[in-house]
């Protein structure tokens, strides 16, 4: 069971770190248009006007298209995502859910 | 059908009354909330929610002619509370709910000093609010602090006639002279200036803006405006639900997050009038997706009216052509000039007549401040439905004309000394109107600066041509963003309060982006990390966060995103001989020294 555990979870991290990067490089470029900008884990998208409501609908729609994961306009506030830690949780538990 | 005129000897109060008991069961007021069921509001519920807020106040003691702060996101306590406050006879003020980005100590800050300067005796608000409020109303003239929950449970008793609610409420008796409302711009510097209106001039301005759009009982409008904006209060609001006219209301905050909403709200609803600001035609145009557009049908829509910022041709082209497919119609495009100080409207095209187009010599406007045609003018629709002539210079502009003055207002064009100009000469607009404002709540100062011999001066300029009014830019330092006005002041103070920053030495200033269809802010400080060295010595690291840093505690105290924030050695920005930071001679300097080395 440990063996084949190690394996899932290093391609779950693996997949999580690409979600994270493909994210970070498009907020980078389409959004803020700074293609060089590194977005921290933890750092505050919204709440800190980073993203500000203008691009919120840009985002949305690049997930959907980037990783066929729907997220609705209801979800696009702090409370639900802030950072890009919680942004790719939710994409990955939409994911596993489409199996 | 006849369009319909309201009684200018009448007030708000009575109006709603009889609205009320002519048509009880009519829904005034759909509210949309992503997520939720649409929620019907009929007159006469709208009537009875309205008493409960009103009793209250007066329960309270609250006088009318008292200013009530309505402090409330969109929807239907905010519908309520407003009404509440004009049946008992108070003025109601509202202000921008806190939003996420909003530091809680800055938005107490701005509470507190619109407290101060319009001196309230009560403040509306939610039940999660009432604490901050309490804590925002300390010291002030605030004595009520109300939430829905605390108003009476007990069955309403709502009197049939006129009189016996008259002698209850007492907004019935208000005269048509009196103040009705106030509406504020945003910032520290917005709230300074309560822009006060008369019920009479209310009326005046609806009476008239009602005729200049042919409105009818079969109109339907559509807004996701908001109701602290002129435009949002007047024609997304109280215009619709004092003439009858059904009204679609979504919130600004559902719109920005899925603009395909109000798009599929004309078409579920068969909208007929729907205002933007400039930049909605853009960002429609840019974020809407192909699969959200099927089935929607904008045929119904006889007017969706640009404006409260510039109106760009390049916007209504870029609208027009995503939506022809979905039965928009090019005669639709139509424009007005509009400012809180005279209500709203000022002119208006494209309801009763057809918006022309001016192609001018866009060098020769800036050089010479005159709007040299290369033809006559063209309707906008035909340069809708055809291509533009090839033959146009390339310094040619295409103005879109804001149309003529609605009954009632009249326009001049004068220059610096107060004369008039020519046609087609660009100078200051002056009004004057039989709905300008009472006056900027408690500023006596502000109010005589803005008056000229009894002509209001808008601060905005343009020409005229054949009697239609073509708006080209601002006197004033006023920044425009996405219709919002924002003080650059504002900006330039909090940003001045930065560590690294030389106090007092930052320009705030707006620059117009096509593709968004609106301005951007563009923020330059001087730093003093940057005195004596080159900006390579200083480590890139330090100027990064000061950057960051600036960007993070304006948009925390002000709401405001600033698109491009720069740090510059002492004495990069240019000064007035009074040693103040000149915003227009260090726009120039940034188009000229910095804009140009941008690759976005």
């Amino acid at each position: 069971m440990a063996e084949n555990q190690q394996p899932l979870e290093s391609q779950q991290r693996m997949e999580a770190d690409t979600i994270y990067s493909t994210l970070n490089a498009f907020i980078a470029r389409e959004i803020l248009k700074q293609p060089g900008r590194h977005i921290i884990k933890d750092e505050a998208l919204i709440s800190s006007g980073l993203i500000d409501s203008f691009s919120l609908v840009d985002l949305a729609l690049f997930i959907e298209q980037a990783f066929s994961v729907h997220i609705d306009d209801t979800e696009l506030n702090a409370n639900v995502f802030d950072t890009l830690e919680a942004l790719v949780a939710i994409i990955l538990e939409r994911r596993a859910a489409l199996g | 059908m006849m369009p319909m005129y309201l009684d200018a000897d009448k007030n708000f109060a009575k109006i709603l009354f009889g609205l009320s008991n002519q048509k009880p069961e009519a829904v005034a007021i759909h509210l949309l909330k992503s997520g939720e069921q649409p929620r019907q509001l009929t007159y006469r519920e709208l009537l009875l929610q309205a008493c409960s807020y009103a009793q209250a106040l007066s329960e309270a003691n609250i006088q009318p002619g008292d200013v009530v702060i309505l402090v409330f996101q969109h929807g239907e306590e905010l519908i309520a509370a407003f009404f509440g406050a004009i049946l008992h006879g108070s003025i109601p003020s509202i202000m921008p709910f806190l939003t996420e980005k909003l530091r809680a100590e800055q938005y107490r800050a701005s509470l507190k000093a619109l407290f101060e300067i319009t001196a309230p005796t009560a403040v509306i608000t939610y039940a999660e609010f009432l604490e901050e409020a309490h804590r925002a109303a300390q010291g002030s003239s605030v004595r009520l602090v109300l939430t829905k929950e605390m108003l009476s449970l007990a069955e309403l008793n709502i009197p049939k006639t006129e009189q016996e609610i008259a002698q209850e409420y007492q907004g019935f008796s208000r005269q048509p002279t009196e103040i009705v409302l106030l509406q504020h711009s945003s910032g520290t510097t917005g709230l300074q200036k309560g822009v006060a209106l008369s019920h009479r001039a209310v009326i005046h301005q609806i009476n008239s803006y009602a005729h200049a759009l042919n409105l009818a009982s079969n109109d339907v409008i559509v807004s996701w405006l908001p109701l602290y904006h002129d435009m949002g209060l007047i024609a997304g609001f109280i215009l619709p639900i004092l003439c009858g006219i059904p009204l679609v209301l979504m919130s600004p905050f559902d719109w920005v997050r899925a603009p395909w909403k109000l798009l599929q709200a004309i078409s579920d609803y068969q909208g007929t009038l729907c205002w933007l600001p400039n930049f909605a035609y853009n960002f429609c145009a840019q974020k809407i997706p192909e699969r959200e557009l099927e089935g929607i049908n904008l045929s119904c829509l006889r007017a969706v009216i640009n404006c409260s910022e510039p109106v760009h041709w390049q916007s209504h082209e870029k609208f027009y052509k995503r939506f022809k497919s979905a039965g928009l119609s090019s005669a639709a495009l139509a424009t007005s000039y509009a400012m809180a100080e005279n209500v709203f409207a000022v002119t208006q095209s494209g309801t009763n007549v057809e918006v022309m187009c001016d192609l001018i010599d866009g060098h020769r406007l800036i050089q010479n401040q005159v709007a040299i045609p290369y033809c006559e003018m063209v309707p906008q629709r035909s340069l809708l439905d055809a291509p533009m002539p090839h033959n146009l210079a390339s310094t040619s502009w295409v103005m879109v004309s804001c149309g003529h003055p609605i009954q009632g207002t009249r326009i001049r064009v004068i220059d610096s000394q107060g004369n008039d100009l020519p046609e087609r000469h660009v100078g200051e607009i002056a009004l004057l109107s039989n709905c300008m404002l009472s006056g900027y709540y408690r500023r006596k100062d502000l109010t005589v600066k803005a008056f000229l011999d009894g002509w209001y001066l808008t601060g905005d300029l343009g020409y005229m041509a054949n009697g239609e009014l073509f708006v080209t830019g601002r006197k004033k330092d006023l920044i425009i963003v996405g219709g919002k006005n924002i003080y650059p002041q504002d900006l330039e103070r909090l940003a001045s309060e930065v560590h690294g920053v030389h106090p007092g030495r930052v320009a705030a200033f707006g620059v117009y982006n096509d593709e968004l269809g609106t301005e951007e802010v563009v923020l330059i400080a001087e730093s003093d990390l940057l005195e004596g060295t080159s900006s390579k010595e200083t480590p890139g690291k330090e100027i990064e966060r000061i950057i960051a840093e600036i960007r993070r505690h304006v948009t925390q105290s002000s709401d405001i995103a600033l698109r491009h924030v720069y740090l510059v050695e002492r004495n990069w920005l240019v000064k007035t001989s009074s040693g103040k930071v000149a915003r227009h001679a260090n726009r120039d300097k940034y188009l000229r020294e910095i804009a140009p080395h941008i690759h976005l």
